[in-house]
C-alpha cells in the first residue's frame, strides 16, 4: 500500500532557486517561522518578516497535536485554532499577503491526508506557496505526497536529524527540494540558552554531502546563535524566538525589529 | 480468508492501508532499531524463556478462565471471563510492559517513558522499571491525574516520576503527544514503552504479540473446559491492546470478534482515516483534520483513535466495533459485582455492557457462549463510581 518515493524532479523550484541565488550572492539565508492565524494581524507579520530581510518565510498551519513542537509553538497553534484558523484560512492569508519572497508551509501530515494529497498540493500551489515541510512524514512514507506535490510544483523540504545515519542522510539529501532542513538538536522546537554543539555538527555533516542550501532549525534562538551556526550552515530557521514575541503581542513591528536584528547579524557574518 | 489475518504486517508495518511509520526523522532510526531488536528477541528461545518465567512467577500467569453462572442466569447467555484483573498490577498492561522492558534492557536503554490514561499502563511500566532497575517517567493528562489519583500515588511509590500534561484536552491523547516530544529529545538513551497497539511500526505488531498470551491461554482453557470454542469473543477498546491480544487467539476460529468502544471515543464507529501518533488509522477529527477530544467516564478509553490493525479488521469484516454509553457501563459494573463478586475496571465494564445489551435485545441468542476479556480490576475506579452513584 506504500507508494514508492518518486525521484527528485530535474527542474529547480522557486524556493530552491531563490535560496541558491542568495547564497551565490554571498548572503547567509534567513527563514523566520510564523504561525498562520496567530493574531488578526498575522498576514502583516508575514509581510513584515519579508520586508525586514527574510529570504523566505515558513508559515505554520496549526494542528491540534503538534508533536515536533515545544510549548511556544504549541501555545501559538492552540491560540490560532481557538480563533477559528483552518488550513484554508491560512492559505488565503498567504495568497493575500502577496509577499515577494518564497513561502513554505509547515504542518503535520494529517491535515494533508484529510484534504487529500492532490487537493492539498494544488491548493498550496494556487495560494502561491512554494514549499512544504511535513515533520511527521519521513522519507519512506512520503511517496504519495511527493508525487502530487511535484506535479503541482510544490517543493517538499525534507528534514535531517542528529540521529540520521550517513547513508540515510545521503538519501534525504537526494530527495529534498528547496533546501535541506537540518535539525540542530535532538528535541522539539523551542528556545535554548545556548546553541547546541550538535547544530554545527549537523551543518557540517549535511554540507559535506549536499549542494542544496543547508538551513539549520530547531533551537536557534537569537542573533548570536544564528551567526554562530552560519559559520558552517548556509542559513537558519528561527521559529520559537519570533513566535514568543508574537504571543507577547509585539505584532508586525516586533517581528520587523527581531528579523531585522537577525538579518544584520547574518550580514555582518556573511561575505557580502 | 481469516487465515491471513493477524499475522505479520506487510513491510513498512502495514495492515491493509493502515499502520506505517509516520514519525519525525529524529525517531526513525530508533523505530528501525526497535523493529530489529524485536524480531531478533522474539525468535530467540532464551528471551522468550525469560519473559515466560516473569509472566508465570511474577505476574501470576496463566490467569484463570472463570465461568459466570449467576450472571449467565440473568442475561440468558453463557458468559466466561478471562481474568486479566488477577495479574500482578491488576490489568493486562503488564504483559506488554515486561516484554518491552526486557527489550529496552537488551538495547541498552536504561530509561523508560510511558503515556497513561487510567494509570494502569503507567503503574505496569513503573513496576517493570522497579523490577529491572530502570528509570521511569510517566506522562499523564492533568484530568486523569485528578480522576485516577490512587494510581498516581502507586506509580510514585514504585519510584516513577509522573508528569501531569496540561496541553490540549489534558487526557490520554495529550499524554501521548508529550511522551513523543520527550522521546524526540532523549531517544538515544530512552525507550518509549507504548501502552497499546498504536504508534509507529513496529509497536502495533509488537504489542499485539506480547498481548496474545491472553487470547492463546483463553482459547486453550475454554476448549479444555467446554470442548469447543466460544461463539462470541468480546473485549473493550481504548487503543485496542487487550482486544488485539484476545482476538489473536481466536481469529482463526469461527468466533465472532467484538471490540467495544466508549460512545465518546468510537474511532471505528465515528472515526475517519487519518495519520496521527505515528500511524495511519481511524480518528475522531473535524473536516480540516484537527483531532477531536474523546469523552468517556473511563480514562483508559478516552482516546480518539484506535490501533491500525483494528481499523483493518473492521474493514475486512472480521471484527466489529459497537459502542456503549456511560450509563450502560455503570450498570454492567454493578451487575458483575452483585452477581459474581467481581468488581471490574470501568474499561472492561464496556465489554460487559455490550454483552448485556446484546443479550437483552436478542442480538445474542439465548445460550450463546460468550468469552469476555476482563482486562482489569476495578479498585482504581471505586472512588469515581461512588461519586457518580451518590
Ligand atoms: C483495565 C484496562 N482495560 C483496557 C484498557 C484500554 O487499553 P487497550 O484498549 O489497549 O486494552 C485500559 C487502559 O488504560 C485499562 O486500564
Amino acid at each position: 500500500m506504500t507508494v514508492d518515493v518518486p525521484a527528485r524532479p530535474e527542474a529547480q523550484g522557486r524556493l530552491e532557486a531563490a535560496l541558491r541565488a542568495a547564497r551565490a550572492a554571498g548572503r547567509k539565508l534567513l527563514v523566520p517561522y510564523v504561525t498562520g492565524g496567530l493574531g488578526d494581524d498575522w498576514v502583516d507579520v508575514l509581510r513584515a518578516c519579508a520586508d525586514a530581510g527574510a529570504d523566505a518565510v515558513e508559515v505554520g498551519i496549526p494542528f491540534s497535536d503538534p508533536v515536533m513542537d515545544g510549548p511556544t509553538i504549541q501555545a501559538a497553534s492552540q491560540r490560532a485554532l481557538e480563533a477559528g484558523t483552518t488550513p484554508r484560512s491560512v492559505l488565503a492569508g498567504i495568497a493575500e499577503s502577496a509577499v515577494d519572497v518564497p513561502v513554505a508551509v509547515m504542518t503535520y501530515y494529517n491535515l494533508v491526508e484529510r484534504a487529500g494529497t492532490r487537493r492539498m498540493a494544488e491548493e498550496l500551489a494556487r495560494s502561491g506557496v512554494a514549499g512544504a515541510i511535513l515533520p511527521d512524514l519521513p522519507l519512506e512514507e512520503a511517496g504519495a505526497w511527493a508525487a502530487d506535490a511535484d506535479a503541482a510544483g510544490v517543493e517538499t523540504v525534507l528534514l535531517a536529524a542528529p540521529t540520521t545515519p550517513p547513508a540515510r542522510l545521503e538519501r534525504l539529501c537526494g530527495r529534498s527540494r528547496g533546501f535541506l532542513y537540518a535539525i540542530g538538536l535532538l528535541g522539539v522546537t523551542g528556545e535554548r540558552d545556548a546553541l547546541a554543539a550538535s547544530a554545527l555538527e549537523m551543518a557540517r555533516r549535511c554540507k559535506a554531502v549536499t549542494d542544496l542550501p543547508v538551513l539549520v532549525g530547531v533551537g536557534v534562538s537569537d542573533a548570536d546563535q544564528a551567526r554562530a551556526v552560519c559559520a558552517v550552515a548556509d542559513g537558519v530557521i528561527v521559529g520559537s524566538a519570533l513566535v514568543r514575541r508574537l504571543l507577547g503581542g509585539e505584532g508586525p513591528a516586533g517581528a520587523a525589529r527581531f528579523v531585522g536584528e537577525l538579518r544584520a547579524a547574518l550580514d555582518a557574518a556573511g561575505t557580502a | 480468508m481469516t487465515e491471513a489475518l493477524m499475522r505479520e504486517p506487510s513491510p513498512g508495518g502495514r495492515f491493509g492501508p493502515y499502520g506505517g511509520r509516520f514519525v519525525p526523522e529524529s525517531l526513525v532510526p530508533a523505530c528501525i532499531e526497535l523493529e530489529e531488536a524485536w524480531a531478533e528477541a522474539w525468535a530467540e528461545p532464551a528471551f522468550r524463556r525469560r519473559l515466560d518465567e516473569l509472566l508465570s512467577r511474577y505476574v501470576g500467569r496463566p490467569t484463570p478462565l472463570t465461568d459466570c453462572p449467576r450472571l449467565s442466569g440473568v442475561l440468558g447467555v453463557e458468559v466466561s471471563l478471562k481474568r486479566e484483573d488477577l495479574t500482578h498490577t491488576g490489568s493486562h498492561k503488564i504483559n506488554n510492559v515486561l516484554g518491552q522492558a526486557l527489550l529496552a534492557e537488551r538495547m541498552g536503554k536504561r530509561r523508560l517513558i510511558a503515556e497513561t490514561g487510567a494509570g494502569q499502563h503507567g503503574v505496569a511500566t513503573a513496576t517493570a522499571a522497579a523490577l529491572l532497575g530502570l528509570e521511569c517517567v510517566v506522562f499523564m493528562g492533568e484530568v486523569d491525574v485528578a480522576r485516577q489519583a490512587l494510581n498516581v500515588f502507586r506509580m510514585e511509590l514504585l519510584g516513577a516520576r509522573v508528569v501531569p500534561v496540561t496541553s490540549g484536552s489534558r487526557t490520554l491523547k495529550d499524554a501521548v503527544n508529550e511522551a513523543l516530544r520527550d522521546w524526540v529529545a532523549t531517544v538515544e538513551t530512552t525507550h518509549y514503552c507504548i501502552g497499546t497497539v498504536m504508534g509507529p511500526h513496529p509497536y502495533p505488531y509488537l504489542v499485539r504479540q506480547l498481548q496474545r498470551v491472553v487470547g492463546d491461554e483463553a482459547r486453550a482453557q475454554y476448549l479444555e473446559r467446554h470442548g469447543r470454542d466460544p461463539e462470541v469473543v468480546v473485549a473493550c477498546i481504548g487503543g485496542g491492546s487487550n482486544a488485539a491480544g484476545t482476538f489473536a487467539g481466536f481469529v482463526d476460529t469461527d468466533a465472532q470478534l467484538v471490540g467495544v468502544e466508549a460512545a465518546g471515543g468510537a474511532a471505528i464507529g465515528n472515526g475517519i482515516p487519518g495519520v496521527v501518533h505515528g500511524m495511519r488509522s481511524r480518528f475522531l477529527q473535524d473536516e480540516a483534520g484537527q483531532v477531536l477530544e474523546a469523552e468517556s467516564i473511563s480514562a483508559g478509553l478516552d482516546y480518539p483513535g484506535i490501533g491500525p490493525e483494528h481499523a483493518f479488521l473492521a474493514e475486512a469484516g472480521r471484527a466489529r466495533y459497537p459502542s456503549v454509553a456511560d450509563g450502560e457501563v455503570i450498570e454492567a459494573f454493578r451487575l458483575l459485582a452483585e452477581h459474581e463478586g467481581i468488581i471490574p475496571a470501568l474499561e472492561p465494564a464496556h465489554a460487559l455492557a455490550w454483552v448485556a445489551r446484546a443479550a437483552r435485545s436478542g442480538e445474542l441468542a439465548a445460550g450463546t457462549r460468550v468469552l469476555v476479556t476482563l482486562s482489569g480490576r476495578g479498585d482504581k475506579d471505586v472512588a469515581q463510581v461512588k461519586e457518580m452513584l451518590s
